[in-house]
């Protein structure tokens, strides 16, 4: 159990994390999601105690990080896969740390065979491809079988096969009992990952959600229909006051209604179906509209550098003003309209 | 990719069951240890003998202070050591390898700072205070026992070769010169810690060293700056060595360069302990 309550970090006058308030719970799986530099990484180094919040506070289980007499065997932790010394081999550097708790030499030795580094354990570590690195950080966070873990950015520059082993990995885990807390800028990777989902935007909290209902208040549901009766069909649907958009392709969309009532609504009238599918807008979609007004590096297509400054978080983007000074089409302009 | 084949879907992981009742706290059978300074020093331990750069910087430095030692006294004859101790040969390599230990000195904590380890060992080790504690403890032992070792070898096989012509006492200049430089390691490692920067610390090392050393010789053109310059003349690093090694045979025997030393090096400590707490990672 983690619980993070009013944490603040200001570098000058920058607020890279702002009242920060959320607990992460044991036995499911919280991703932490954001844009880059929402204050993710910040975050994770004050709850491990290397950076000092400039207000609020992080308990692991009710104890400061600082007061952890086996930090270990509370917290694993991978913050980035190239956080050690190149020089030294993968043995010796899980040995250093293991000694460090007190944890037994032959831990090393399970840890390394867990992340199948075994074969390369007397490598040095500057040798190691990125995914390397990367089993060989979530080796030491590891080591101490602690209870709670946390993953920076895990399936960073992973191939397909890494990023589903960390997947597997991070689900047993939670599995376990244990708490696993995993921050990403992939919606997509956690839709596949987390049961629950914290999201900041700007170093601030932005939502603080199961996945099922994140999912269901930021996205648009609707029920997609073809039929080779596409007439007939419309004609039913209108006149049982059913709204249909036709999209390309001969697919109807239906917004507010049951696939069931639709499907039932069809046999009544005998038209042959060929699809009837609920649709969901991709996680992805819904990440991009909760945090729209919140990502800090946007790349502007079209408009010229600095026309348009980015609004105030908050703020609703009103249409674009007509006048000298249009803004050029602002990053995610498409999906509001929609 | 390049990961092992072999070993990749290894996992010990029991088949997953998502719906295990979440609340529920994961229990390790690993034993809890309470970790005090005994892992600390254990694990650092660990750390400097496993990289390359200590092998390297205590190599040269044996190199140089046994090598340049045994040529001198190679050179030298019995008559040299009538009022000298026979440990002098080692001091011409000791200024030279003085260096190697500042640089090992600043190594020891600045490459975990240029390799992003440091927040790996502050993780594992969130009480900093015992991870510099444990750096400044196993560097000090390493550098004192190394170059104690070097200048007893250089002043017995002197001894041996030149043997008789003196009654004077070495072993003190044994003891006195490997503390001063193993405490210009340990400075090294104070200031490393305190400017995280492996090339900045080592030159700031090697102005303080050097600096002093060369400056007198402007100082004392001006009437005005000579205390200053006789001062620094006096106390400087090569200057003090050579008062420990009694090679102008004065009184003293440099004890209070050695103590300047140890204030500067005490005074660097405190700071590096402080902004350690202070700073982030």
């Amino acid at each position: 159990m983690i619980e993070v309550e009013g944490l603040t970090k200001r570098y000058g006058e920058k607020m890279a994390v702002n009242q920060l308030t959320f607990a992460v719970r044991p036995g499911i799986v919280t991703g932490f999601l954001g844009p880059n530099g929402a204050g993710k990484s910040t975050t994770m180094r004050m709850m491990l105690g290397l950076d000092r919040p400039t207000a609020g506070d992080v308990r692991i289980d009710g104890q400061h990080y600082d007061r952890l007499k086996d930090p270990l065997t509370y917290i694993g932790a991978l913050l980035d896969a190239k956080a050690m010394h190149g020089g030294r081999s993968a043995f010796n550097h899980l040995l250093c740390l293991a000694q460090s708790n007190g944890i037994p030499r032959g831990r090393v030795h399970e840890v390394l065979d867990t992340v199948g580094l075994t074969a390369v354990a007397k490598k040095k570590a500057k040798g190691f491809s990125l995914g390397m690195g990367q089993r060989l950080g979530i080796a030491g966070a590891l080591l101490g079988d602690p209870r709670i873990l946390m993953f920076d950015e895990p399936v960073n520059g992973l191939d397909p096969e890494g990023i589903h082993w960390i997947r597997n990995l991070m689900k047993s885990l939670a599995a376990q009992g244990r708490t696993v807390f995993v921050s990403s800028h992939l919606m997509s990777e956690m839709a596949l990952t987390a049961d629950h989902l914290v999201v900041i935007g700007q170093g601030r909290l932005l939502a603080d959600t199961s996945m099922a209902d994140f999912i269901r208040e930021n996205s648009r549901s609707y029920v997609r229909i073809r039929s080779p009766q596409r007439e007939l069909l419309l004609d039913v649907l209108h006149r049982a006051g059913i709204v249909v958009v036709e999209t390309g392709g001969g697919t109807l969309e239906v917004d507010g209604h049951r696939p069931e009532d639709i499907g039932e609504l069809a046999a009544q009238h005998r038209i042959v179906l060929h699809e009837l599918s609920p649709q969901q807008a991709s996680l992805e979609e819904a990440f991009m509209q909760l945090t729209a007004e919140s990502v800090e590096y946007h790349a502007h297509s079209g408009a010229p550098l600095g026309a348009a400054p980015p609004p105030l978080p908050g703020d609703r983007p009103g249409p674009p003003t007509p006048g000298p000074q249009v803004p050029g089409p602002q990053w995610g302009d498409d999906w509001k309209k929609g | 990719m390049s990961t092992p084949q072999p070993q990749t879907h290894q996992q010990a992981a029991p088949a997953p069951n998502w719906q295990s009742a979440p609340g529920t706290s994961y229990t390790s059978p690993i034993p809890v240890t309470r970790t005090h300074l005994g892992h600390a020093l254990t694990s650092e331990w660990t750390k400097i003998k496993s990289v390359r750069s200590t092998m390297w910087t205590l190599g040269v430095f044996l190199l140089l202070v046994v090598g340049i030692g045994l040529l001198v006294a190679a050179q030298t004859n019995d008559n040299d050591y009538a009022d000298v101790p026979y440990t002098i040969p080692a001091f011409f390599g000791l200024i030279l390898g003085q260096i190697c230990l500042i640089t090992l000195g600043v190594l020891v904590v600045s490459s975990e700072y240029g390799t992003g380890m440091i927040r790996t060992t502050f993780t594992a080790s969130p009480q900093r205070h015992r991870v510099l504690t444990a750096k400044l403890l196993i560097f000090f032992v390493v550098a004192f026992v190394v170059s104690a070792l070097a200048i007893g070898f250089v002043g017995l096989v002197t001894s041996g070769m030149h043997g008789g012509a003196s009654d004077n006492e070495w072993g003190g200049t044994v003891l006195k010169g490997a503390l001063y430089v193993s405490l210009l390691g340990v400075l090294a490692l104070a200031v490393g810690s305190m400017l995280r920067h492996s090339a900045g610390a080592i030159t700031a090392m090697l102005g303080l060293v050097l600096v002093p050393a060369i400056l007198p010789a402007f100082l004392m053109m001006s009437e005005s700056l000579r205390t200053v310059g006789d001062k620094m003349m006096d106390y400087n690093a090569p200057n003090a060595l050579a008062k420990i090694f009694e090679i102008d045979s004065e009184n003293g025997g440099g004890t209070s360069q050695l103590v300047l030393l140890i204030g500067v090096t005490a005074a660097a400590i405190a700071g590096a302990y402080v902004l350690l707490e202070r700073r982030d990672v």
